[in-house]
């Protein structure tokens, strides 16, 4: 089983880079200039404050120390408290994962859909007026602010032709559905734009291979080549860039959260960079890394499905 | 003698040739069509952040209490007025030289510094080149957006933090590109033959391999001025950036979001000056792509 082996391999290469993500975030509070002590107390709290509160959050420990504190802390899920919540932080923030997976997997959802329709419209048309409109749009798209987008979407779907909730999450499944479909579709659309001009690419450049020539040549409709032989060859770099635009799509997550106040992480994590909540913000990018950790190992995997020839090397 | 004279005094054959048409006139100079028009739209950018005192009949910062929410295109106020009374034209504009400062400086250090490490990583190998890699995995996890919002929590907002910030993450891809345009060229003939005259490993690297391996960086650039100038917007739609009153499109919209329903100018409008910039940029980068 060289796919075993290759599992494997990726795992031990997951958990290096699990530790480095300690290490970064573990020396971001200790490495960068700002005591935080000050950062949560305020500039204007006294020195023997500061001091006290070091104590409590066991700053002026010797580093490794404080290190091997984070980190049993972290695997076992004890991330400090909150210092605004008054609540574990671990609470706090698992709490509100699932909403933002959901988004976000609902995003991805959409993305998957506008990417094929539109990228493969725009290849069949090749230089035709339809590519250019649809490179053109999707350029624009691309280069808009994820947080003004969602803005324009709340002022032309919810206020101005009142088909969707302007902000809020709902209580039902369907209800949630309804409620997340306008921040879903702000970051599909953004991760189309990118995602079909590969998609486009790939295609064009499949259907000058040989054995595309060979499905013509047996007299398969264009369709059927297209769908059935080019498709599943361009989707793999396609998925591949997917991938890598799950970072990408995360903080867009964060972010439009708060443009349609949906109860997750991203809200969670800026009301707790204002009140200087910083034991939350350090939970919530860790989770967020992980989260993209844990996504390109499955993009690798599924290499596997696209394409039976990938072995694990 | 002047061009038509000379055209008449060739051969009949060659002269449907030289009558180039203007996509052929422009590809002779190096323009395409994308890196034309994008250079146009960022060069009135560029002149509008120039010339904003000329272009602007208001300071951006000066209130008028007694004329709030002015709808655009009012005989005073073309592109009307925000909560506070003040021009949005007069905001939009003065904000253009903040955001393309932002997007000049959250560039110039990454391009630097990533373009020397993936140069030197890439020259030489081994063990530094290892480890550099895994350096690059682990930043690599961190939503970029995320990990500059985590640090910006810890040096506090405004814009040098801002800087630091995009710095500290912002170097990655050069570094990639650089490397992997160093790794294709570092066994090419002519750094053997530079290593054969006796070259310090300094000087090939600086002066032989920097000047074959910089244009992908150099292009990438555009990408990453939109993207910084992107981040910048967010973070001060969040309150982490530029500082109120201080005009920035970010902040803006941030602005503007309470009074959506009574006055969507104000959100709306900074948001399209956004979108001319990013596109500018774009599409130089996707031309200049074309070119090579």
């Amino acid at each position: 089983m060289r796919c075993a082996g290759y599992i494997r391999k990726r795992l031990i290469l997951m958990v290096f880079v699990l530790f480095g993500v300690t290490i970064v975030i573990f020396s971001m509070v200790r490495v960068l200039p700002g005591d935080p002590a000050f950062i949560i107390l305020g500039e204007r709290a006294t020195e023997q404050k500061a001091a006290d509160l070091r104590e409590q959050l066991g700053l002026n420990r010797p580093l490794p120390e404080q290190y091997w504190l984070f980190v049993s802390g972290l695997v076992q899920g004890k991330m400090g408290t909150s210092l605004m919540f008054r609540q574990p932080v671990s609470e706090l923030v698992l709490s509100r994962v699932p909403i933002s997976i959901a988004l976000a997997v609902y995003a991805m959802a959409l993305a998957a859909v506008i990417t094929l329709a539109f990228g493969l419209l725009a290849a069949a048309n090749k230089g035709r007026w339809i590519d250019q409109l649809i490179r053109i749009i999707f350029l624009f798209v691309l280069t808009t602010p994820v947080f003004w987008f969602g803005i324009l979407m709340i002022l032309l779907f919810a206020l101005g032709l009142k088909w969707f909730p302007v902000a809020g999450f709902g209580d039902t499944l369907p209800e949630h559905i309804w409620y997340l479909f306008l921040p879903a579709l702000t970051l599909a659309l953004q991760l189309s734009a990118i995602l079909i001009r590969n998609l486009r690419g790939q295609i064009i450049l499949i259907m000058r291979s040989d054995f595309v020539r060979t499905a013509q040549a047996k007299g398969l409709t264009e369709r059927m080549v297209l769908l059935r032989h080019v498709l599943r060859n361009a989707l793999l770099s396609t998925v591949t860039i997917f991938g890598l635009q799950f970072g990408f799509l995360m903080g867009g997550t964060l972010v439009i959260e708060t443009v349609f106040a949906v109860p997750g992480m991203g809200q969670l994590l800026f009301t707790s960079i204002t009140s200087r909540d910083y034991p939350v913000v350090q939970a919530i990018t860790v989770v967020s890394a992980v989260l993209v950790i844990i996504v390109n190992l499955a993009v690798d995997l599924s290499y596997s499905f696209l394409d039976p020839r990938v072995t694990y090397e | 003698m002047s061009e038509k004279a000379l055209n008449t005094r060739l051969l009949p054959e060659i002269q449907p040739m030289l009558r180039l048409s203007f996509s052929m006139r422009l590809q002779k100079i190096g323009l395409n069509p994308l890196l034309l028009t994008g250079l146009l739209l960022l060069a009135l950018v560029v002149l509008a952040a120039i010339g904003a005192p000329l272009l602007t009949p208001y300071n951006p910062i000066e209130q008028s209490l007694n004329e709030l929410f002015i709808p655009p295109l009012s005989p005073h106020h073309i592109l009307g007025t925000d909560n506070f009374g003040r021009d949005v034209w007069s905001r939009i504009v003065y904000s253009t030289r903040l955001d393309l400062q932002i997007g000049l400086i959250s560039v110039l250090f990454p391009f630097a510094f990533g373009s020397l490490m993936g140069i030197a990583t890439g020259y030489l190998g081994g063990r530094l080149d290892t480890l550099f890699m895994r350096v690059v995995d682990v930043l690599m996890a961190f939503p970029f957006l995320i990990l500059v919002v985590a640090i910006m929590s810890i040096l506090g907002p405004g814009l040098t933090n801002l800087y630091i910030a995009v710095g500290i993450v912002g170097w990655i891809p050069y570094a990639r590109i650089a490397r992997g345009e160093t790794l294709a060229k570092r066994h090419l003939e002519y750094v053997e033959a530079a290593r054969t005259t006796g070259c310090s490993t300094a000087r090939i690297m600086l002066r032989h391999i920097l000047p074959n391996v910089i244009a992908p960086g150099l292009i990438y650039v555009f990408t990453g001025m939109v993207l910084a100038i992107l981040t910048g917007a967010t973070l001060s739609f969040l309150g982490l950036g530029a500082q109120p009153p201080t005009p920035e499109w970010g902040a803006m919209i941030a602005d503007g979001r309470e009074f959506l329903l009574i006055a969507w100018w104000i959100t709306a409008l900074p948001g399209l000056a956004l979108l001319v910039v990013g596109v500018a940029l774009s599409l130089i980068g996707d031309g200049l792509a074309e070119r090579r």
